[in-house]
């Protein structure tokens, strides 16, 4: 089905979105928000820029965007797909429990907070260039990947990156790490991704964006997990 | 280093006359105080372990036990009391933050024991409820709507979301992990047998309490434990935590330790991982991005569903309130400063915060200035404990109330606030499964059920008394209450008369 949403309130455009129950393709999207919000199985193609917390609480359907996409970008995501044929603002995945999210551009910041994994749910984003401050902030699993594409000199990563993380892992593409970690954080120097999910996580994205695997995979990332010997915690005493 | 002593508060007293050795307070006390002496075939108890939960008081079976104040003393001294002393010992034996469970325990003004309620004389008399028909029934959420009629003439129906209650009173969030399977159980099937609703808290909803769904209200916190689509579409109201009474600015950590398996199911984390959910949504940081997970939660459930906002009564509640109320949300929810936790820092707990009633007074007499009062429901919580309290409470201005420690007292609990040890003796506040089972789910939701149906008797014989015979008519009714005890300004921020000051 084909909808033209210019102009549309965005209450009207997601229950036409919701009653249609087959793969969509919204036209002229400008600043909807909540597009696709909870919905389970179908693909929604969107052309323009989607507004805030797009995918919220998506669980299985698969969203394609060929633009940047705005803040909240699959808000507490519990499966399926989002695709982003550019940049997305801030707090991306939030508390994202399953699926994956594939960025082509930067991220703003707060991408991948409070993100975890629960058995088979594991979440993933790849972002295709830079992550602004706070990635994977409280951060309890999943998988966040930045692979530095186009960082125009500037870090790949901003400040505090992994502040008060207790689970997961972040992988950063690049042969020097310049910002500095929190003290729960340690990092490694890694050949590649690392683990096959993380191989096949970068593989998926350079498929999704037509990028050739090659720089990507044979790459020197940083690969940051919690720090077991300073978790995160503050000492109580019973009183 | 150096470990200073700290005396035991309480004694165990044991009528040696009486004590037959039963063993029962033994294996009864998860603290571990008594031990069995075979040498000499007596009792012995450890009373430095000793919480005062009187677990094994209610059921020696002599009744030999009795837990007393140490009357040990330091010198005395009305700035430096024995507990003030304590916590400084405790602090400089650990480095540690003070961890305590349940509300305020510190003599702050309770201002329910200074209002007093009408009763109508002579001219509009009262009215007995047990012959006249009395309305508790009530319903919460958004009441303004623009009427709008079909082509044909007929009304349409433009009535958001209502949560329907035939009693003024509903269970208050409290998460499975901060108490147990049993005390949700019992939660859950009291909150169906009497018409009204049990809170999730943040940690999730177990697989088998689903089918109590039209009862339930999920919480979305900040670390978005458990929430799902199939979470949020099998409750009857979604309630955003901002705050919670006893620990405003706080957030919830449960440690790793007490997440079971069966909590990690429930709050969709693996077991053994800590679960941190800080005070601030960390994407919400206007009243414009509160409109924005609002909306979200609207979309997601699309549009049946009232959206709960939560916050802790601060000093600014007013003004946040007023906010919250142009959010989109369908109802806001108030704790006071005495409300209970399963754990907060002793400091938080003791000191931050104002007391619900007056927050609860400036939040309708604002939202009534600014003419949005009708655009949300007010719940209020934060240690209303009795049916009394209940009905001044919605004299003030509410439309009903949240009940949490009053609804575990009647589970058994016997506020020895020491829930965050998570060895809770009476069943309540803790995941052993030993203990758990302490606790009976049949019986638990029938004393439930009886508590709250004997408020709602109170309930209805104080209206009859005013002669008014619905909630409707009381609420906001602040002429039904008169001071007593209060200062002028007390008198001014609750909005009512002093005693005696007749109209
Ligand atoms: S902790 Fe409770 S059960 Fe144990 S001795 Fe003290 S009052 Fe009795
Ligand atoms: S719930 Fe249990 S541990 Fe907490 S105060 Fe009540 S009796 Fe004590």
């Amino acid at each position: 089905m084909k909808i033209y949403a210019n102009g549309m309130h965005y209450a009207a455009l997601n229950a036409a979105v919701r009653q249609s129950k087959e793969d969509t393709e919204i036209f002229g999207c400008v600043g909807q928000r909540y597009l696709g919000a909870g919905l389970e199985d179908r693909k929604i193609v969107i052309h323009g820029t989607p507004g805030n917390a797009l995918g919220a609480y998506l669980n299985g359907a698969e969203l394609t965007v060929d633009g940047n996409v705005q803040e909240a970008t699959g808000d507490t995501m519990n499966g399926g797909v989002i695709e982003v044929h550019g940049s997305a603002g801030d707090a991306t995945g939030y508390a994202m429990r399953g699926g994956k999210i594939f960025i082509e551009g930067d991220v703003g910041y707060r991408c991948g907070i409070h993100m975890k994994a629960y058995l088979s749910h594991r979440p993933a984003i790849v972002i295709g260039g830079r992550a602004g401050s706070f990635l994977g902030e409280y951060q309890a699993g999943g998988t966040l990947i930045v692979l530095g594409g186009h960082t125009e000199h500037k870090p790949i990563v901003g400040n505090f990156c992994g502040t008060g993380m207790h689970g997961g892992e972040i992988l950063l593409r690049c042969d020097a790490l310049d910002a500095a970690l929190p003290a729960q954080v340690k990092a490694e120097r890694i050949q590649g991704p690392g683990s096959e999910e993380a191989v096949s996580l970068v593989k998926e994205w350079c498929a999704r964006f037509g990028k050739d695997e090659t720089p990507y995979l044979t790459a020197t990332y940083y690969r940051l997990t919690p720090n077991a010997e300073n978790p995160y915690r503050q000492m109580y005493t019973p009183n | 280093m150096m470990q200073l002593y700290i005396r035991p508060d309480y004694e165990v007293i044991r009528n040696e006359a009486r004590c037959i050795a039963c063993r029962i307070c033994e294996r009864q006390c998860a603290n571990e105080v008594h031990s069995f002496d075979p040498e000499t075939g007596l009792m012995r108890s450890d009373e430095s372990k000793c919480v005062n939960c009187h677990r094994c008081v209610s059921l020696c079976p002599t009744h030999a036990l009795k837990i007393v104040k140490t009357d040990d003393t330091y010198r005395e001294n009305a700035n430096w009391e024995a507990q003030t002393i304590h916590e400084v010992y405790r602090q400089a034996n650990t480095g540690g933050v003070l961890l305590s469970s349940m509300g305020n325990p510190k003599p702050y003004p309770v201002f329910w024991d200074k209002l007093l309620i009408n009763a109508s004389q002579v001219t509009n008399p009262p009215i007995d409820p047990l012959r006249e028909p009395m309305e508790t029934q009530l319903y919460l959420g958004k009441r303004t709507v623009k009427a709008e009629r079909e082509e044909n003439g007929l009304l349409k129906d433009t009535l958001p979301p209502q949560l329907k209650l035939s009693v003024p009173i509903l269970f208050s969030a409290m998460s499975y992990g901060s108490i147990s399977y049993n005390a949700h159980e019992s939660l859950a099937r009291a909150a169906e047998a009497l018409g009204t609703y049990y809170n999730t808290g943040e940690g999730g909803l177990h697989k088998d309490f689903y089918k109590y769904g039209k009862n339930t209200i999920v919480q979305v916190a900040s670390g978005r434990f458990g929430v799902h689509k199939e979470y949020l579409e099998t409750a009857a109201a979604i309630e955003i935590k901002m705050g919670q009474g006893a620990k405003p600015g706080i957030g919830g950590h449960l440690p790793g330790g007490k997440i079971s398996e069966d909590v990690s199911k429930t709050r969709m984390i693996p077991q053994g991982v800590d679960a941190i959910s800080p005070a601030p949504h960390h994407d919400i940081y206007s009243i414009e991005d509160l409109k924005q997970l609002v909306d979200s939660l609207k979309e997601a459930t699309e549009y049946k569903k009232p959206i709960i906002v939560k916050i802790a009564a601060v000093h600014n509640a007013a003004a946040i309130a007023s906010g919250i109320a142009r959010s989109g949300a369908d109802i806001i929810a108030i704790d006071g400063f005495r409300g209970g936790t399963g754990a907060a820092p002793t400091r938080i707990r003791d000191n931050v915060g104002i007391p619900i009633e007056m927050a609860l007074a400036q939040i309708d007499t604002r939202l009534r200035e600014e003419g949005i009062r009708d655009n949300v429901s007010i719940l209020v919580g934060g240690s209303v404990r009795s049916s009394a309290d209940v009905v001044k409470a919605i004299a003030l201005g509410a439309d009903a109330c949240y009940i949490g420690t009053a609804a575990l007292l009647a589970l058994g609990c016997h506020l020895c606030r020491s829930c965050h040890t998570g060895k809770c003796n009476w069943g309540i506040a803790t995941q052993r499964p030993d203990l758990v089972k302490r606790l009976n789910p049949d019986l638990g939701y029938e004393r439930l059920v009886n508590l709250v149906s004997a408020w709602k008797h109170e309930i209805e014989e104080m209206m009859g008394g005013m002669g008014i015979n619905s909630l409707e008519a009381l609420r906001g009714n602040r002429l039904m209450l008169r001071g007593i005890g209060l200062t002028d300004t007390e008198l001014r921020l609750l909005g009512v008369r002093y005693a005696g000051d007749s109209l």
